[in-house]
């Protein structure tokens, strides 16, 4: 700070001398050249929502927000039109956000597809500014616990303890906004995955790393495309799980948040998106669905987030 | 120009970096308020020269999604960072810098946002000397049109058309 007061004091001195009969313009061009080193500006709106379409985006719920989030996911388009193209069928995950600092966000949820409860934490650990501070990237540290509360069938021994239903994620995002239009992430994940029985996807392995990434680009003020993709690492990958790719539009509309999607994959917590999507593009396994968010302010925020 | 008493010059420059602009919405649904406390504007009581710069991201809403959609979608704050406005107390002859006291005065000059400038923008306001101190006072409305910014119909009832933007600023500082 003593530097910049120097400095000022310099651009004052010299303001003060050199262009004494002159207009106001000068001053004011060194006043605007001092704030903009002076302040750090953080960059917002990386993604439209905290959600790219079922994993995170480096977006976290302002502080004092609360977010009701409906995901819904239909069956598989080629399932025919018996099954009216898959909307026959819906699984879905409801969810609460909160923000509580503009660096730390909570949500608890709960999903059909294996009846799991989740929690996770999204702590902000870097902010993308320029400024004083100038940082090229957001990071964020994502843990998810979710709990499988399946019943087994009773021939099942031993009976799944807590731990074997339980699973956890922890991912890093490391995101970055481009320009207004486009963003980019990159999502490293490690899963320890539960240990319920499994009839879709009956040999499995426990611990996957994969490797995420997703974008955004915006077509216009309120409509971006998404898409999202998770490379698992093939040593880590059960043998009929198959990568989730998934594609969206998001609408913005006011408080609320669209997001029309198309994905192979048919769970919304980390561990079933990433781990048991079974689903291929190329066979036509392909599922629509939808996120819905509705912001309520809770709490009102006279600073700044 | 020297001054008597101590044979410096005369210091008619002034400015701060924390003047307050405020604009307020009033709708048929809701009454939208933003404040930015971060004004840079100086003042040359010699020549009646009068300048204010402010970043459009500064503006601070009591909702975050209200101040995202303000620099995202309304003032597309990346692409145009500042409203700006350069220009003269037109009647300066009316105020006395060494005499307390609150003076009506008339500012034209040019007002910029959103990329759009109004060229001879006129509009009253007070310049207030207390204690030797300078401040400068005004209220006026804009109309949203002028400055080709886009309201969809969806929101029509929550953002005004014309909106009402107030500026407080006091100058501590010599230059």
């Amino acid at each position: 700070m003593p530097k910049q007061t120097y400095l000022l004091f310099v651009v004052i001195m010299l303001t003060a001398t050199t262009s004494f009969a002159q207009d106001t313009t000068d001053a004011m061009a060194n006043l605007e050249k001092q704030t903009v080193q002076d302040e750090t500006v953080y960059t917002t709106a990386t993604f439209k929502t905290t959600r790219v379409v079922s994993g995170q985006s480096v977006e976290n719920t302002a502080p004092g927000v609360l977010d009701l989030r409906i995901n819904h996911r239909f069956g598989q388009l080629n399932s025919g039109l018996y099954n009216f193209f898959g909307l026959d069928e819906a699984s879905m995950r409801l969810g609460f956000d909160y923000g509580i600092s503009k660096r730390l966000m909570v949500g608890i949820g709960h999903s059909t597809y294996q009846k799991t409860y989740d929690a996770f934490l999204k702590i902000k650990l870097l902010r993308q500014s320029t400024g004083k501070i100038n940082m090229p990237i957001t990071l964020s540290y994502v843990p998810v616990f979710a709990y499988n509360t399946l019943k087994t069938v009773p021939a099942t021994v031993p009976k799944p303890s807590f731990a074997d239903r339980t699973s956890f994620t922890n991912q890093l995002i490391i995101g970055r906004k481009f320009s207004d239009a486009f963003s980019l992430q990159l999502m490293p994940t490690y899963i320890h995955k539960d240990n319920v029985p499994n009839v879709t996807l009956p040999y499995t392995k426990r611990n996957t790393f994969a490797m995420g990434i997703a974008g955004r680009h915006k077509i216009s003020k309120r409509v971006s495309l998404n898409a999202e993709y998770y490379y698992q690492l093939p040593d880590t990958q059960g043998p009929l799980s198959t990568n989730v790719l998934s594609l969206g539009v998001d609408i913005e509309t006011g408080g609320h948040v669209f997001q029309l999607h198309f994905t192979n994959s048919r769970g919304m917590t980390e561990k079933a998106f990433i781990t048991e999507t079974t689903g291929k593009w190329e066979d036509g396994d392909i599922l629509f669905g939808f996120n819905i968010s509705r912001v309520f302010n809770v709490k009102k925020t006279k600073n700044h987030w | 120009m020297r001054s008597p008493l101590t044979q410096q010059p005369i210091r008619k420059k002034y400015f701060t970096k924390n003047g307050l602009i405020s604009f307020f919405s009033k709708a048929q649904l809701e009454n939208i308020k933003a404040d930015n406390n971060q004004v840079l504007s100086t003042i040359d009581v010699g020549t009646g020269g009068i300048q204010f710069s402010v970043l459009i991201n500064g503006f601070h809403f009591p909702k975050a999604t209200m101040e995202e959609h303000f620099n995202e979608d309304y003032m597309e704050s990346s692409k145009y960072p500042k409203a700006t406005f350069k220009g003269k107390i037109t009647d300066l002859s009316k105020v006395d810098f060494t005499k307390d006291g609150v003076y009506k005065v008339n500012v034209s000059g040019d007002l910029t946002m959103h990329g759009i400038t109004k060229p001879n923008f006129s509009t009253d306001g007070t310049i207030t000397i207390k204690d030797g101190k300078i401040s400068a006072n005004s209220k006026f409305m804009i109309e949203l049109k002028d400055y080709n910014i886009k309201i969809p119909k969806v929101v029509a009832s929550n953002i005004a058309e014309k909106i009402e933007i107030t500026v407080v600023c006091s100058y501590p500082n010599k230059m």
